[in-house]
């Protein structure tokens, strides 16, 4: 008992570790692929660890109270509870994390926990823009909860199964067997509720650096600060594999190491996907992108449910 | 400040306790304020700290205050042509998270209260820039009569760029001395103004007047 429950703590260790530095990699390479395409050299790729090393080395901190410190503490929490039951590679041990029956509802929990956690935080600090950008976020979050949950639950009706590793099993014998194949509206749907989970332009109005600076995290400095881009790694990995896993036919190979890099092509040609919108659209306010939500995306995944029930 | 207070009273810092009088502030708000003086935190010793140093200067994050004509040369870093990110330098909009503090260009009298907060809110270890003549002995204003002549009696400053105005190329030039700096263990001016706390109160408080916030911005 003892031995499977350390073997499994090792396990999730290695998962966790694998997860973190190439999330902070992709996000630096992404960094540099928006530099060229405006024509910059842009960062180094290992940039986002000397930010994190910087920050933590900061000498001082300013606390406002108790929400103030478990503010990035919940945001983290949300992060690594969203990766945590997350099965990143089909069928492997180390990387099946704490996968079991109904991971999919619990993963779409964690996702949104981390915000209201910060939320809390953020208020805390008693920066008039802290909730400005809460409360920015939050109706986006409600706005593109809805295509990404329709787009879910479209998914669970087809395989009959609210666990992901069932859901990726079912998808397995090439990609014609993927649901980007087999039900592309739900992956229309949540692909684009994707974009607003991600945050980038045109859905980058919550940390709008210019008119609220930075959003929620304005007051949040020196290790709350390391705190949170640890976590927006963490997030931002565990985001991509899932919906590698719902849409995207998972990662499956009896070689792990094969296995991993079909898991970094496809979570990076994902990701790629985000900078690509990105840099080609500008910003929408709030109201409108949750119009947009509301809109094409909602109306998809209503197409890929009822679908799914005739 | 209430009128009746005279100057003395306002250059007065500390109590008997060693606590900051806050004496600018009205009475219902100096619960509001913290009355501690800022802290000398002494950094690590040997191999770590430079490690630490190293990361320091690899990762500045300005916090650019346009006071003057010196805020035009700062834009132009961003943009493809001088490309400040790829010396690991961005822009940071809050001074919270901000590490180097750029002035560009003359302070008012007026803008020196908002340079001296957003300064003792920005958390240690901080560096700052002088940009422009104006900084460094007042430039064409140098008589002027609310401008001030020399950032350093009022702020710790680490690198100054002579120039009227200097091109953004210096401005990296600065940028990229200034790390050389901070790797040889010589960006310790955030420490500096911590021991020389009522020497930088002092010249602060001789030339704001209505001085109506806290002695210390944490």
């Amino acid at each position: 008992m003892l031995t499977s429950i350390l073997t499994k703590a090792l396990y999730t260790l290695i998962s966790f570790f694998v997860i973190l530095n190439y999330s902070l990699l992709l996000l630096g390479t992404m960094a540099r692929v928006r530099a060229k395409v405006q024509g910059r050299i842009g960062q180094p790729v290992w940039q986002p660890y000397i930010d994190i090393i910087k920050n933590n080395a900061r000498r001082s901190g300013v606390t406002h109270g108790i929400m103030f410190y478990l503010g990035p503490v919940f945001r983290l929490a949300g992060g690594l509870g969203t990766y945590f039951f997350i099965p990143v590679i089909f069928g492997s041990k180390i990387f099946a994390n704490f996968s079991f029956s109904g991971d999919v509802l619990l993963v779409m929990y964690f996702i949104f926990f981390g915000q209201l956690g910060m939320a809390l935080g953020a208020g805390e600090s008693g920066h008039p823009y802290s909730p400005i950008g809460v409360a920015r976020g939050l109706a986006q979050m409600t706005a593109f909860e809805l295509p990404f949950s329709l787009a879910v639950i479209a998914v669970a009706a087809q395989y009959g199964s609210f666990s992901i590793t069932e859901i990726v099993a079912a998808q397995q014998g090439g990609w014609q067997n993927w649901v980007a194949f087999t039900n592309p509206f739900a992956m229309a749907a949540g692909m684009l509720a994707f974009l607003g989970m991600s945050m980038n332009n045109p859905f980058s109005i919550v940390i709008a650096p210019q008119e609220i600076p930075i959003g929620p995290p304005t007051e949040m400095h020196s290790s709350f600060l390391g705190m949170l881009q640890t976590n927006r790694a963490i997030f931002n990995g565990a985001k991509m594999v899932l919906f590698m896993n719902l849409f995207f036919g998972g990662a499956a190979h009896p070689n792990i190491f094969i296995a991993l890099g079909i898991m970094i092509m496809k979570t990076f040609l994902i990701y790629l996907y985000v900078v690509f919108v990105g840099v080609s659209f500008p910003r929408f306010r709030t109201e409108q992108s949750i119009r947009f939500f509301l809109g094409v995306p909602t109306l998809l995944g209503l197409i890929a449910v009822i679908q799914q029930m005739i | 400040m209430s009128d009746n207070m005279n100057d003395m009273d306002q250059m007065q810092l500390f109590n008997d306790q060693g606590r900051l009088l806050n004496a600018g502030l009205p009475d219902e708000e100096k619960a509001l304020f913290c009355d501690a003086a800022p802290q000398v935190d002494a950094p690590y010793r040997g191999i770590w700290e430079k490690f630490l140093n190293w990361a320091r200067s690899e990762s500045l994050w300005i916090l650019g205050f346009g006071t003057g004509c010196g805020a035009i040369e700062l834009r132009p870093l961003m943009t493809s042509r001088y490309d400040m990110y790829q010396y690991g330098v961005q822009p940071r909009p809050t001074p919270r998270q901000a590490g180097l503090f750029i002035i560009g260009g003359y302070a008012s009298v007026k803008t020196m209260k908002r340079i001296v907060r957003s300064y003792e809110q920005m958390q240690g270890p901080k560096f700052v820039l002088g940009l422009g003549s104006c900084t460094v002995n007042g430039g064409m204003y140098w008589d002027s009569y609310n401008t001030i002549n020399r950032l350093d009696h009022y702020i710790p400053v680490d690198v100054y760029i002579a120039g009227c105005m200097p091109r953004p190329e210096a401005l990296l030039a600065g940028i990229n001395e200034l790390k050389k700096l901070i790797k040889d263990g010589k960006g310790e001016n955030a420490n500096k103004y911590a021991e020389n706390f009522e020497w930088y109160k002092g010249n602060q408080k001789k030339i704001i007047k209505d001085w109506n916030m806290p002695d210390y911005n944490w």
